[in-house]
């Protein structure tokens, strides 16, 4: 959608997003919201008119949209301004984690990948980040490298970031065809839940789950790609913290990051609260010693989603700013806080369970 | 009765009366009970027990959850290995024997004025470079060496110019260090030095009065130079270019924290608290082995203790030694430090150029040479080609057969994946490669060393933290 007169909009697939401001367009399609279904309906009474329902005024110039004329459906697509913009490649996974945030489906939803494939041309090639996710977004084969090639032709300076859970790649071959691809800003997110085997399949519900990831990894590895390892910090898995860095360092050394994140109150999680949940302030003994461990051992490492005040002091300056803006908020708590601007803050979901030791800086 | 695991390939050694030390292949260790390594040994662990998890993501054993654990065991012990390609990268040449210091401790030097006499020459200098380019190594490191190098100083310029004309074809990571007491340093010196960047690496015993009695010098200012000497080349080279070595002797056992401090004082990161040389006459008497290892086993376990309590009030500062080991010990890295490597680092991973044409496998062979003894001497480079000197028996026999993977009680040892082998050492004490390591000043020494590391980590989490920071 353009909103500006200075932006030379493609009337091929270009609407004009009318918010009330001076007319100008070229475009066949003119979208608005219902407060301004009355001037628009006088203005653009030759162009093709969308009126949004009130709730979608967030939309801005350069989001994409697909509408549905006959269902009357509309999704957002892309969001210009987020922080980041995610894609979901497909909702089925060859792994049911006691913590996904997304309940993968088995269903025919190739429908999904062709929709980024018309999406992608659209976007700005000044995009900053775009992740592709899933359920296992490898699982929908040539769709997952055609994506990928598109987004080297349209997005070639665009981060773009692949959340797998990188059984695919044991396949040598899978994994030369991926880095073939050759965007440059290529990485893959993959995670691992313990240095054990059989914590790891628990986590992820599925047997022999850990060595298909390792040998992924190491494939991955191989060719050149860049991968980070993910790890959700949880009941199951902060006793083992300490065991799965010193795993990460003395067989992986070669992975580009590895990240710590918090666990996200939804999703499959809710139905697991007992086996999952855990005050963070909890494990922060276990946290610092695996963040520094790793820092120690010069592996780039992060910590997400979790909040200042429950983070050992020790390593505050590993912490990252991560949550998706639509997803963050703070608490009460929260309004006096002098370092509020450097944190993350909370899930919009995690008023369903939360530290008991919030407590602002001062 | 779990007869499910299969047992890896591992080796144990006893740390003490209730504890033992295993390690992998990869040189990876844990520290376990006697009672818990007598059941994992019999199959008797159950795979609930917490240790089981913790030997299984170590690849101590193997079992039906899992069969990555040989891939990776593989990929790591190939890393380790992986220096071995590479051959040769420390290349010493002895542009001159002459010195204007007279060390006791000092083996080889020479107070003369006879330039003919003791310095290297060109034509030899050609030689010996010709062979150094031959070496497949892709990083080449070009050490000039006594006597006083710098009293040669213009072989050094010759041979840094024609090193750079022939790496502009070779193409090699080159570089170059000299080890001077910096005495005779010179600000053209240091130009040359920093347009060239070449390294400095000198001696600094310790305090002044501990220095000069161990260096003497005409005017007794040995200490007084090199402090001066280090100030100026750091303003010159840059401060991290400047290194310092201590030697010990007798006279520093009793002054290892004054030692530290003055390393501390002068702001360098850290210190190599040098075992004693065997190479004198100390070697002759009987009493070496056990008598002044233990005493500078002392001298060396005050010193640690004293800079893990410097780095505890907030000073960085490493035992290089120490961080060696420690890489070994808490990294997938090998740190390919020749005094601490099996096969031996002499001759594949530094050799000797002396100043008269001679090649020896490694610094300390040539110290035995003065001595009479050599053994180690592997050919010269006026008569001998690159295949004649490096695939001579000389070398490879003395590698072969101190291979500490196959030599008697290194074999079956817990800690030689932290250890190395010395024939040159043994063949000083004992008169052969491999030498009776019950007797062996190097096994002492070592084994001492390792134990106290990993007794001090398995004791106490934050020296654990410490260790890694200087491991990494």
């Amino acid at each position: 959608m353009t909103g500006q007169a200075d932006q030379a909009p493609n009337p091929e697939h270009d609407a004009y997003l009318f918010k009330g401001q001076a007319f100008h367009s070229e475009c066949q399609w003119v979208v608005t919201f219902e407060e301004h279904r009355p001037e628009a309906e006088r203005l653009f009474s030759d162009r093709r008119l969308v009126v949004l329902p009130q709730e979608f005024d967030y939309l801005s110039e350069g989001d994409v949209i697909r509408f549905v004329p006959d269902r009357k459906a509309v999704r957002v697509l892309f969001r210009k301004d987020a922080n980041a913009n995610y894609f979901l490649v497909t909702e089925r996974c060859n792994h049911l984690c006691l913590m996904c945030s997304q309940p993968p489906k088995d269903v025919d939803d190739r429908w999904l990948a062709r929709e980024i494939l018309d999406v992608l041309p659209l976007l700005p090639a000044t995009t900053p980040f775009l992740g592709i996710t899933g359920g296992e977004p490898t699982l929908v084969g040539e769709d997952f490298f055609d994506i990928l090639a598109s987004a080297r032709d349209h997005l070639p300076n665009t981060p773009i970031h692949i959340l797998s859970n990188g059984r695919t790649f044991k396949d040598k071959a899978f994994a030369e065809r991926y880095q073939a691809i050759g965007h440059r800003r290529l990485s893959v997110g993959i995670p691992i839940y313990s240095a054990d085997p059989e914590v790891h399949d628990y986590v992820v519900q599925s047997k022999g789950a850990f060595d298909e990831t390792i040998r992924g990894i190491m494939n991955l590895k191989s060719v050149g790609a860049e991968v980070e390892i993910r790890v959700v910090v949880h009941k199951q898995t902060y006793e083992g913290l300490a065991d799965l860095s010193d795993f990460i360092f003395r067989n992986l050394t070669f992975v580009d990051h590895v990240t710590f994140m918090g666990l996200e109150i939804t999703g499959y999680t809710r139905a697991n609260m007992d086996k999952l949940w855990m005050d963070p302030y909890d494990y922060r003994a276990e946290l610092r010693a695996a963040v520094q461990y790793l820092a120690a051992a010069r592996i780039n490492v992060s910590v997400y989603n979790h909040q200042l005040c429950l983070l050992d002091g020790s390593i505050h300056r590993f912490a990252k700013r991560s949550i998706s803006d639509w997803k963050n908020e703070y608490v009460g708590e929260c309004a006096t806080c002098s370092r509020k601007s450097e944190c993350g803050g909370f899930f919009s979901s995690s008023n369903l369970a939360r530290s008991s030791h919030i407590s602002a800086f001062h | 009765m779990d007869d499910t695991y299969q047992l890896a390939y591992f080796r144990f050694s006893q740390l003490d009366d209730e504890r033992y030390v295993l390690t992998n292949q990869a040189g990876e260790y844990l520290v376990l009970p006697r009672a818990v390594l007598a059941s994992f040994v019999k199959h008797e662990l159950p795979s609930t027990h917490p240790v089981y998890s913790r030997l299984r993501s170590r690849q101590f054993l193997f079992d039906a959850s899992s069969n990555i654990g040989k891939e990776l065991l593989a990929l790591k012990v190939r890393t380790k290995a992986k220096r071995l390609e590479n051959f040769t990268s420390l290349h010493i040449m002895v542009v001159s024997l002459r010195c204007e210091h007279s060390c006791p401790y000092c083996q080889v030097s020479r107070q003369s004025e006879d330039r003919s006499a003791f310095d290297m020459s060109e034509e030899t200098a050609e030689q010996a470079l010709a062979l150094i380019f031959q070496s497949p190594s892709p990083a080449i490191k070009i050490e000039f060496q006594g006597g006083e190098p710098l009293l040669n100083f213009p072989l050094i310029q010759h041979v840094v110019h024609r090193a750079e004309a022939i790496n502009k074809v070779a193409g090699r990571s080159l570089q170059f260090v000299i080890t001077t007491n910096l005495a005779v340093v010179t600000d053209e010196i240091l130009e040359f030095c920093r347009e060239h960047s070449v390294l400095i690496s000198t001696s600094l015993d310790g305090p002044a009065t501990l220095h000069n009695a161990n260096r003497p010098r005409p005017g007794k200012n040995s200490y007084e130079l090199a402090v001066a000497g280090i100030h100026k080349a750091r303003l010159a080279l840059g401060h991290e270019r400047v290194s310092a070595l201590m030697t010990t002797t007798k006279a520093s056992l009793s002054l290892v924290r004054e030692i530290i401090d003055e390393y501390v004082r002068l702001d360098f990161p850290g210190i190599f608290l040098r075992p004693l040389s065997p190479y004198g006459f100390a070697v002759k008497t009987k009493s070496y082995a056990a008598y002044d290892v233990d005493r500078w086993l002392d001298f060396y376990f005050e010193g640690l203790n004293y800079i893990l309590e410097l780095n505890r009030n907030g000073v960085p500062f490493k035992e290089f030694y120490a961080a060696t080991i420690l890489t070994k010990m808490l990294t997938p890295f090998e740190p390919g430090y020749v005094d601490l490597m099996s096969p031996a680092g002499i001759g594949i991973s530094a050799v000797v150029y002396n100043y008269d044409a001679s090649v020896y496998a490694s610094d300390e062979a040539r110290m035995l040479a003065e001595m009479g003894d050599k053994t180690f001497l592997l050919g010269n480079v006026h008569e001998n080609t690159y295949a004649e000197i490096f695939g001579s028996d000389a070398l490879l026999d003395p590698i072969e057969q101190s291979f500490a993977g196959s030599a008697p009680m290194c074999a079956e040892c817990a800690y030689e994946p932290f250890c190395g082998s010395d024939p040159v050492f043994h063949t000083a004490t004992q008169g052969d490669f491999v030498g009776l390591k019950t007797r062996s000043g190097f096994c002492n020494r070592n084994m001492s060393i390792f134990k106290r590391l990993i007794d001090l980590m398995d004791r106490d989490v934050t020296a654990r933290e410490l260790f890694l920071s200087w491991a990494n």
